[in-house]
């Protein structure tokens, strides 16, 4: 975390970082600038990714156990596709800059990533229950749909490309506390939820009919794992764009180590995202210091070989 | 006592079930056996909650199940399932503490009750020494054995077992219904077993259901059920029951 504060394209000495964090030279002229960045935008910036690894990771073991799914994450019932899209059209087509101007584009990620969960399991609900096969195939098709969309409108605009793009690739297009603020409260509520699912997620393991059989309501437990993650996943991205891998590999390689056990294996995931997510912003700011990297681009860097090695060694089968 | 009366089940507007009406007895092995398609699956299926009963009644010990929530059904029924589809990772002890689900808080923690249980579950289907094993790293007979262990500790009266010896060797067969019919008898179980296999359906059931098309086509004691004509009818093939041995013994002509 005080690496975090640290690096950026002004590094600032750890022995400054703590002693503005300690406040023990307040006043001091020559320090006004290193408090500002520390207290401005390192801080909250550190806070924001500690949140969205946290949810995206949580949210990811949760919808891997809630689909029985190695493939499931965040993103597969169509919740990063969706708020792409949302961002995007905000972007293309200029919405007026009110005093709300720069929230619109998360706002606006935030709705199309409800949206598109929504529409997709509208469309896979047959009945009264939603199988999971056609969930996950209609939120491969949405997915896809939504992000040709995103493409056409992105090939369609002139200026705002870079923005949008940034975006995309999981910048952050905000700085300072907004951001945080913003996505906390949802973040949060988000990843208690989850945390209180262990056990049905653990019944769930056995499929709906063993799950029922031994008196879990499987209805009510489904639709809240769903929402919880969704909304975590959704204030993530608004707030972070889209940062792929954290959801998918950081539950994969907890369980490789820690087992399959839900009640454990939800917390841990949350911790791991948020330490992967926080030194991948690390490296993010400086590997071509002092031009930043889409933090997206170093989470899919480094953790896909990461994941693949894992996926060589690991000798028991521990899905 | 499990009294079903009058059960019919339609399913995708097909009749599966007609008029199921029998009574299965505390601490007997109901044994259920007839061709592929008769409804002996469904018929677990509908007393275990899976299939909701629109027709007919289920009734133990005169309380009617009908509407209960599946969590109360839960502390009264249990069902041990094909060991097929289980997650590899999990270990048995969590796996046998998932029983205790209609139990838990809402916090859902264990007690020490629970704990307590749970152990008992796994001594009485000879499986503690399997507790801290993974469900993926047990053999075919160690897993239905787990599972029987998990539906224990979901104390209730009545245990549902579809099929359990399909993936068993002999030995492992006569291991689980021997078991089986212990715990049965020692805790006054009622139990339902479907069985594909005649003649181990003739060694353990107390009373056995014939079924065919979804209706009833005999019930009673082995010795009743088993016999030439009716099992040649309904399986189509010609069938002997040799009788002369104390357990009827069935073999195709």
């Amino acid at each position: 975390m005080l690496l975090s504060i640290a690096i950026g394209s002004v590094v600032i000495p750890l022995k400054t970082v703590l002693q503005v964090l300690f406040n023990s030279r307040v006043g001091d002229a020559g320090f006004s600038t290193f408090t500002t960045i520390i207290w401005e935008l390192r801080i909250p910036r550190t806070i924001l990714m500690i949140l969205a690894g946290a949810a995206l990771a949580g949210s990811g073991s949760a919808y891997q156990g809630l689909f029985r799914n190695p493939l499931a994450d965040p993103y597969l019932i169509g919740a990063a596709s969706g708020a792409g899209l949302g961002a995007v059209i905000a972007i293309t087509i200029h919405w007026p800059g009110s005093v709300f101007g720069f929230f619109v584009v998360p706002l606006a990620a935030f709705i199309g990533a409800v949206l598109t969960v929504l529409l997709v399991f509208g469309v896979s609900r047959a009945g009264k229950t939603t199988p999971v096969t056609t969930l996950i195939l209609a939120g491969v098709a949405v997915s896809s749909f939504a992000t040709a969309l995103t493409s056409f409108l992105l090939i369609n605009s002139s200026g705002e490309l870079r923005r949008a793009l940034v975006w995309l690739m999981g910048g952050s297009t905000l700085s300072g506390w907004m951001p945080v603020l913003g996505a906390a409260p949802y973040i949060l509520i988000g990843l208690v939820t989850l945390l209180s699912m262990g056990h049905a997620l653990n019944v769930l393991q056995f499929g709906d009919e063993q799950a029922r059989q031994l008196g879990l309501r499987v209805p009510l437990f489904r639709t809240l794992i769903i929402l919880a993650a969704t909304l975590a996943t959704a204030a993530a991205v608004a707030f972070t764009g889209i940062i792929g891998f954290v959801g998918l590999i950081v539950p994969h390689v907890m369980r490789n180590l820690w087992g399959g056990d839900y009640r454990r294996l939800l917390p841990l995931s949350i911790i791991g995202g948020a330490t992967f997510l926080l030194a991948a912003d690390i490296l993010s700011r400086i590997l071509l210091a002092p031009q930043e990297l889409p933090v997206g681009i170093i989470t899919a860097l480094a953790g896909a070989p990461f994941f693949l090695l894992l996926l060589r060694k690991s000798k028991q089968q521990y899905w | 006592m499990l009294e079903i009366k009058d059960l019919s089940v339609d399913l995708n507007a097909e009749p599966v079930l007609r008029n199921i009406s029998f009574t299965a007895k505390t601490g007997k092995i109901l044994g259920i056996i007839g061709p592929n398609g008769a409804g002996k699956t469904t018929l677990l299926r509908a007393i275990s909650g899976l299939i909701p009963i629109r027709i007919g009644n289920l009734e133990l010990d005169s309380e009617n199940l009908v509407d209960k929530s599946i969590i109360e059904r839960a502390k009264l029924i249990a069902s041990v399932p094909q060991s097929s589809s289980l997650p590899m990772a999990f270990n048995v002890w969590d796996m046998v503490m998932l029983g205790r689900t209609p139990y838990l808080n809402w916090l859902e923690q264990t007690s020490s009750q629970d704990d307590e249980i749970i152990q008992f579950s796994l001594q009485q289907t000879q499986s503690l020494d399997l507790a801290m094993r993974k469900v993926g790293e047990l053999s075919a007979g160690e897993q239905q054995r787990v599972l029987l262990a998990r539906a224990l500790a979901q104390s209730t009266p009545v245990l549902l077992m579809d099929e359990p010896t399909t993936h068993l060797d002999l030995r492992y067969q006569i291991e689980l219904l021997d078991l089986v019919q212990q715990l049965t008898r020692q805790k006054n179980l009622i139990t339902i077993i479907v069985l594909h296999d005649l003649n181990l359906a003739s060694r353990y059931a107390d009373e056995m259901m014939l079924l065919e098309h979804g209706q009833i086509v005999a019930f009673g004691n082995p010795q009743k059920v088993l016999r030439d004509a009716v099992l040649s009818r309904v399986y189509q093939i010609p069938i002997h029951v040799d009788k002369k041995t104390r357990i009827p013994h069935v073999f195709p002509k």
